[in-house]
């Protein structure tokens, strides 16, 4: 066969470049474009001014970040939630696989799998809405009220209205969403362990808590420390719904985190340079951060995410 | 695995039994929001006020529903909700299974580009800021396109469709093309019916997104009541009612507008209400659908 050019063959092809260019060019306005967006965090960014116009100021937003004592609250707040949702998350989710793993009625099984997934497909706004509602101090507020009922409280909490009770109530609702969720990973690694490993077991005489801690726990090892490797790498998303719907000006300083701040001086303040400043900030870290997990995990001979 | 022929000893089961009880628990734990949120939906406010409403209505109407779709603004929420979601998925899905068929053709020059090039928005992305001001300067603000345009391609959608097109057998395709069909002629009458299975999963994905989403709403098109969404309507009732906010819109229509009829609705009566409608086609549609739930997580791969 004669070598074509480029250009011939890219004729020839005419259907599959119609069918692929076009999308190209969306990928590039709407997802290059943004990334040199980033200039702005370097810049005294005015709306309405031409891209050349703009003022060049180097570090200086940055400078302002690192001043600014609000940063350094909402900075612990991201780091502080996320950590609680990592560790809070990991042991729910790894002691909700095994449990299943251990139930003998299959059809139970499915259905207890089958609800637990559920509230992971609602949104957080409908999710917000019912923890709101079960922590009212109204009569609908069941967390009150089984409280009161069981003589732990004298009085109903106004637990949204304290800043203390915030990274508790928001792990509770990330573990509440996104429980059964997450134990899919694990229940998929525990099929992979081999049943003759329980079977020799049982035959020595092991326990049922004997044959979890010495056979399924170690079997699930390499998975949970992938997965506690990546997520170190997204320390920085503390995720931004529940912060934003949950908290309140009373909770502020507990609930704001990294993206709210983002959100509050860009968008609702208009400072876009500063706000972006913080954006690029987190990005960067985050880079390194996935970058950096991803070594480790070649590292420990575990399948790389890239 | 395990046969519950064999022998249970007292010790396994305390076990079963406390296991089973847990797992009782969490489906009560699970259920028992959306039970009440039903029942306090379905109960007269006023009688809902007084409190003790747990899992059934007590004094049973149907009024809360019949007030709160008669309000124009919840109303037209819900059929912006609803176009959202239909046009959303299938531009979306065909979009990103058109792109998925262009580089799962290997005799395709620029293949590799158009693959690296999306494989590589993974891992950085603009940022708030920035896209916000693209999406101005587009004149995508106050438009009921910005929840569509912006979102036309998933990579990961294209990922999980472009694994499934490659498991297609070539000579099928092939033999397409032998038969004298164009490359877009195979892909609406050979490759897209074949990808049926891996197309619901990622378009009910894709839609229970839409539906859910609401952020873009309320950064975008916060000012425009008509483009509002019933996320967004029942997210508005709920910062209204979780303390006073001075950051956030607090463009509480129906509290507001419910102060005069105070008698036949509660602001709890209608947020009940709100979040019924908010969830009830998912809760609907879950059980029937639960396999292709589950599927996208297996077919995405390992989750992050």
């Amino acid at each position: 066969m004669v070598r074509k050019s480029l250009l011939s063959k890219l004729i020839e092809q005419r259907t599959l470049v119609l069918m692929s260019v076009p999308l190209l060019l969306w990928l590039f306005v709407f997802r290059y474009i943004p990334v040199w967006g980033w200039t702005i965090a370097f810049q005294h960014f005015r709306p309405g001014t031409k891209l050349f116009d703009q003022e060049w100021v180097g570090f200086d937003n940055f400078k302002f970040l690192f001043q600014d004592e609000s940063f350094y609250r909402v900075m612990r707040n991201t780091l502080a939630m996320s950590s609680i949702n990592l560790v809070l998350g990991f042991i729910t989710a790894i002691t909700l696989a095994i449990l299943l793993n251990e139930l003998r009625h299959l059809y139970f099984k499915r259905i207890v799998q089958t609800i637990s997934y559920m509230p992971h497909f609602i949104s957080w706004v409908v999710a917000s809405s019912i923890i709101v509602n079960a922590l009212s101090t109204e009569s609908t507020g069941i967390v009150n009220l089984i409280l009161l009922k069981l003589g732990i409280i004298q009085e109903p909490i106004l637990w949204l209205a304290e800043g203390k009770y915030f990274w508790g109530i928001l792990g509770t609702a990330e573990v509440w969403k996104n429980l059964g969720w997450n134990t899919i990973i694990y229940l998929a690694a525990i099929t992979t362990i081999d049943p003759a490993q329980y079977e020799a077991a049982e035959i020595d005489g092991a326990s049922r808590l004997q044959r979890i801690l010495y056979i399924t726990l170690p079997g699930l090892k390499p998975v949970i420390v992938i997965l506690l490797i990546l997520n170190l790498g997204n320390i920085l998303e503390s995720g931004f719904e529940p912060q934003y719907l949950l908290g309140n000006g009373l909770t502020a300083d507990y609930s704001d985190n990294l993206d709210i701040f983002v959100l509050k001086y860009g968008i609702a303040m208009g400072n876009f340079s500063f706000a972006t400043a913080a954006g690029v900030f987190k990005t960067v870290i985050s880079f390194i951060l996935l970058f950096s997990a991803n070594h480790i995990a070649k590292r420990l001979g575990q399948p790389r995410l890239f | 695995m395990k046969t519950s022929t064999r022998y249970a000893s007292p010790g396994d089961r305390i076990f079963d039994f406390c296991n089973i009880a847990l797992m009782l628990l969490l489906i009560a734990v699970t259920l028992y929001p959306f039970a009440n949120m039903m029942a306090v939906s379905l109960n007269d406010a006023m009688d809902s006020s007084r409190g003790g409403i747990f899992l059934k209505p007590r004094i049973f109407t149907w009024y809360n529903y019949k007030y709160t779709l008669r309000e124009a603004a919840i109303y037209h929420s819900l059929l912006i909700s609803v176009l959202r979601t239909v046009i959303g998925t299938i531009v979306t899905v065909f979009c990103s299974a058109m792109v998925a068929y262009t580089i799962s053709r290997p005799e395709y020059v620029l293949r590799k580009w158009v693959a690296l090039s999306f494989v590589l928005t993974m891992y950085f992305n603009g940022g708030l800021i920035p896209t916000y001001l693209l999406n101005k300067e587009l004149h995508l603000i106050n438009s009921f396109w910005v929840y569509i345009i912006p979102g036309i391609v998933g990579v990961f959608n294209v990922i999980i469709i472009r694994s499934f097109i490659e498991g297609i057998p070539d000579g099928i395709i092939e033999s397409a093309k032998m038969d004298g069909a164009g490359d877009f002629g195979t892909f609406m009458r050979i490759v897209l019916p074949l990808c049926l299975p891996v197309l619901a999963t990622v378009s009910l994905f894709v839609a229970v997104g839409q539906w859910n989403s609401w952020f873009d709403v309320f950064l975008y098109n916060s000012s425009n009541i008509n483009l509002s969404t019933l996320q967004y309507e029942l997210m508005k009732i709920l910062q209204s009612s979780n303390g006073s906010m001075t950051q956030k819109t607090v463009g509480d229509v129906l509290s507001n507008q419910t102060g005069h009829v105070m008698n036949q609705v509660t602001p709890a009566s209608i947020r009940a209400t709100m979040t019924i409608i908010a969830s009830l086609p998912i809760i609907m549609v879950y059980p029937f659908l639960q396999k292709y739930f589950v599927k996208g997580m297996t077919l995405g791969g390992v989750k992050g």
